[in-house]
C-alpha cells in the first residue's frame, strides 16, 4: 500500500458499522479482498478553496542554506542521552524511533555507546595498522583508502543490550525509541576489509582479527577472519557524508547483522592473531548470563526482532476509528521474512505489509491497516526472518534464558491502548 | 588534466565567502559542464578485478606505536612488579570513589562478590564471580581505568593494583608479590563458565 493511499479507506475508519473489521479491529480478508487488496477507487476532491490564497503565495520565501537543519516545528525530534554520572562520556543516546518513519536514520539521529567519550580523531592523524600475523604489515591513511573501490550496504547496526530494560520484572514507562531505540539503520560506505586483508596476506594461522580504536575506552574485540572476509565494510562515509564524529570518523567497522559493540569506531589497528584477544569487552562486558549460571560469550547475531513505534507508549489516540499500525522489524540472521501484528494482546494475528526493498540485515518498515473500537487494546507485533527465526514471547525468552542475561533482548513488545486512548507499555 | 579539486583553492576563497559561489560562475557553469565531460575520459585502462595496493609499510615510529595486547594467557604483559600494599594505595586514591570501599561498589560496579549467586535472581559480578581470565585485568584497566585519565598507570603500578584487586578476590596471599608470571598463572574460579557461541 502506498502512503498516498491512506485517505481512501474511510470506510475501515467507520466504526458504526463493524462488518467489515475483525474483532480485534483489522479487515477482514473479505473486505480486504473487496477492496481490492486496499487500492481503494472512488475517492473524490472538494473544490478549491480560492477566498484564502495562502499567504505564502504573496511574498518570497526564504533563502538558501549551506547545511539544511530540521525545521523549528520538528526540532523536537532529538535523540535522548542517558549518561553515567561518574563518566560522562559512558553512556548512550536513544535513536527517537517513534518520531520517525522509513528506516534510514538520519545521521544526527542514529543512536550512540560510548565507553569513555568521542575522541577527536583529524584525518590528517589517522592511520590504520594492520599487523600481526600477515606477510605484509601495513598502514593505510585516508586519502588512500577513499582511492579503493567503494561500495555501499543498507544495513542496521544494534546495541547487544537495546531493550534491555525489559529484562526487568514490571514493565518501564518510556517511549518506543527510549526503550528499543539502541538501534538505528544507514546506507554505509567503505571499502571491504578482504580488500585490505588480502593487500597484507593473510598468515594461514590467521584465525582472528583484533580490533582497537583510538578513544580511551579500551574498547578491544575479536572478529573470526572469515565473518572479516566474508561482509565486513571498512566504513568511511554514513548516508553519503563522512561519518559523524559519534559513529566512528574517521573510519569504524561495518559487521552486518552483528552486536554493536564488534562494529568498532574510530578505528586504529587490526592485529590478524591465532587466537581471540579475550578482552574484557570478549569476556565480560557483552556476555550473557544465563539462568544456571553460565554465561554465553561472543553471541554476535542479533534476533529477530520487531516493535510497533506508532501507536506506541507514551501517545494517545484521539478518538476511535482509523490508525495505521507502523512499525520496525529486523534480524541478523537474514532478511525480515513477514510480520505479523495483533490487537487482542496475541490472540489473533494478522499479516503486516512489508514496505519494500526488505534487505537483508536492514531495518524494515511494516503497516497494518487498523481501526480502533475504543475499547482497551493491546499491540503487539511478532517477526521472522529467512533463516527461520521467529520472534519470542517474553515468557518464553525468560523460560529459557532467565532474566540476567542483560543483552539481546528481542521479545515481543506489548503496548497497552486504554479505553482513553492512552497508551503504556504492558507485559502480556 | 585528470585532477580534480577536493578542496577549494585559497584564490577561490577570495570571492566564495560564507559557502556562497559568485554570480561569475553560475552564469558559467553550462560551459564548465561541457568541459568537465571532455576531461573524463581515463587514459589507463582497468577492470573491475583491479584494486589500488596503496598500504604503506610500517615506519618504526608506527610500529613501535602498535598497540600491545595482553592475551587472556598472559602474552603481551610487560616486565615489572609490585605488590598488593602499594596497590591498596592506588586503589584509594584512583578507584574508591567509583567502585567503593575494598571493590564492594558504588557508582560502578561491584569487583568483589558471591560466586555461589551467579546462577541467582540477583548475582555479583566481580572479578573472582565472574572474569575468565587474571591478565585481561591488566589490558582493560591499563586502558581504561581511571576513566579520566586511562592508559597512564605504570607496570609497577599496574601490577600493584592487580595484586591488591586479587588479594580482595581471595586469589592471592596478602604478601603474595605480582609479576607477569603470576598474573599468567592464577586460575580464575569462572574460567570454565562460559560457552562461546562464536560463528
Amino acid at each position: 500500500m502506498r502512503a498516498s493511499d491512506k485517505s481512501k479507506l474511510p470506510a475501515l475508519g467507520d466504526v458504526r458499522s463493524t462488518d467489515h473489521l475483525s474483532a480485534s479491529g483489522f479487515p477482514t480478508r473479505r473486505q480486504f479482498l473487496k477492496n481490492g487488496g486496499l487500492a481503494l477507487a472512488g475517492l473524490t476532491y472538494g473544490a478549491a478553496a480560492r477566498a484564502d490564497e495562502p499567504i505564502t503565495w504573496h511574498s518570497p520565501g526564504s533563502g538558501f542554506s549551506n547545511y539544511g537543519q530540521p525545521d523549528t516545528e520538528n526540532n523536537r525530534i532529538i535523540r535522548w542521552i542517558s549518561e553515567n554520572p561518574a563518566v560522562p562520556g559512558d553512556g548512550v543516546s536513544w535513536t527517537p524511533l517513534h518520531e520517525l518513519e522509513g528506516t534510514i536514520t538520519p545521521n544526527g539521529l542514529h543512536f550512540e555507546r560510548h565507553h569513555n567519550g568521542v575522541p577527536a580523531v583529524t584525518a590528517d592523524r589517522w592511520t590504520l595498522t594492520v599487523h600481526g600475523k600477515v606477510q605484509r604489515e601495513l598502514a593505510f591513511d585516508l586519502e588512500s583508502l577513499h582511492r579503493y573501490p567503494f561500495e555501499s550496504r543498507i544495513s542496521f547496526i544494534e546495541c547487544g543490550g537495546n531493550s534491555n530494560a525489559l529484562w526487568q520484572p514490571t514493565p518501564v514507562q518510556a517511549a518506543a525509541g527510549y526503550l528499543h531505540g539502541l538501534v538505528s539503520c544507514a546506507e554505509w560506505t567503505g571499502i571491504r576489509l578482504s580488500t585490505l586483508l588480502a593487500e597484507a596476506g593473510l598468515d594461514e594461522r590467521g584465525r582472528w582479527v583484533i580490533a582497537d580504536g583510538y578513544d580511551a575506552s579500551g574498547v578491544t574485540v575479536s572478529l573470526p577472519v572469515d565473518k572479516c572476509l566474508d561482509d565486513v565494510l571498512l566504513v568511511l562515509l554514513q548516508n553519503g557524508e563522512p561519518l559523524r564524529r559519534e559513529n566512528g570518523y574517521p573510519a569504524r567497522l561495518l559487521v552486518p547483522g552483528w552486536e554493536g559493540i564488534v562494529n568498532l569506531k574510530w578505528l586504529r589497528s587490526l592485529q590478524v592473531s591465532d587466537r581471540p584477544l579475550w578482552s574484557k569487552f570478549d569476556t565480560v562486558s557483552y556476555t550473557d548470563l544465563h539462568k544456571d549460571g553460565l554465561a554465553e560469550r561472543m553471541t554476535f547475531t542479533m534476533g529477530v526482532k520487531s516493535l510497533i513505534t506508532s501507536p506506541s507508549a507514551g501517545q494517545a489516540l484521539s478518538e476511535r476509528g482509523y490508525y495505521e499500525i507502523r512499525g520496525l522489524a529486523w534480524s541478523g540472521a537474514g532478511p525480515v521474512a513477514g510480520v505479523d501484528v495483533s490487537a487482542d494482546g496475541g490472540k489473533s494475528w494478522y499479516e503486516a505489509v512489508l514496505q519494500e526493498p526488505v534487505l537483508d540485515k536492514s531495518l524494515t518498515r511494516f503497516r497494518a491497516p487498523w481501526a480502533w473500537d475504543g475499547e482497551a487494546r493491546v499491540l503487539m507485533s511478532r517477526a521472522y526472518d529467512s533463516a527461520g527465526n521467529r520472534q519470542p514471547t517474553r515468557r518464553a525468552l525468560i523460560d529459557a534464558k532467565g532474566s540476567n542475561v542483560y543483552h539481546h533482548y528481542n521479545a515481543i513488545v506489548a503496548w497497552e491502548v486504554a479505553g482513553d486512548g492512552t497508551i503504556s507499555h504492558v507485559y502480556a | 588534466m585528470g585532477q580534480f579539486l577536493t578542496s577549494m583553492p585559497e584564490s577561490c576563497k577570495l570571492c566564495c565567502k560564507g559557502g556562497r559561489i559568485p554570480a561569475s560562475l553560475w552564469l558559467m557553469s553550462g560551459a564548465l559542464l561541457l568541459s568537465v565531460q571532455n576531461m573524463l575520459w581515463a587514459s589507463e585502462s582497468v577492470s573491475t578485478e583491479d584494486v589500488p595496493v596503496l598500504g604503506q609499510a610500517l615506519t618504526a615510529d608506527q610500529r613501535s606505536a602498535l598497540p600491545v595486547h595482553v592475551f587472556a594467557d598472559g602474552e603481551g604483559l610487560p616486565p615489572g612488579e609490585g605488590t598488593a600494599e602499594q596497590g591498596a594505595q592506588l586503589y584509594a586514591q584512583l578507584c574508591s570513589g567509583c567502585h567503593g570501599s575494598a571493590g564492594q561498589g558504588g557508582r560502578a560496579l561491584e569487583l568483589v562478590g558471591d560466586r555461589s549467586l551467579l546462577n541467582t535472581e540477583f548475582p555479583d559480578r566481580g572479578i573472582a564471580v565472574y572474569w575468565p581470565n587474571a591478565p585481561t585485568l591488566y589490558e582493560y584497566i591499563y586502558r581504561a581505568m581511571p576513566p579520566d585519565k586511562p592508559a597512564s598507570l605504570d607496570p609497577e603500578q599496574m601490577y600493584s593494583l592487580i595484586a591488591y584487586l586479587l588479594q580482595l578476590n581471595d586469589l592471592l596471599p596478602e604478601d603474595g608479590v605480582m609479576n607477569a608470571a603470576v598474573l599468567r598463572d592464577i586460575v580464575m574460579p569462572n574460567h570454565a563458565g562460559f560457552i562461546t557461541i562464536a560463528e
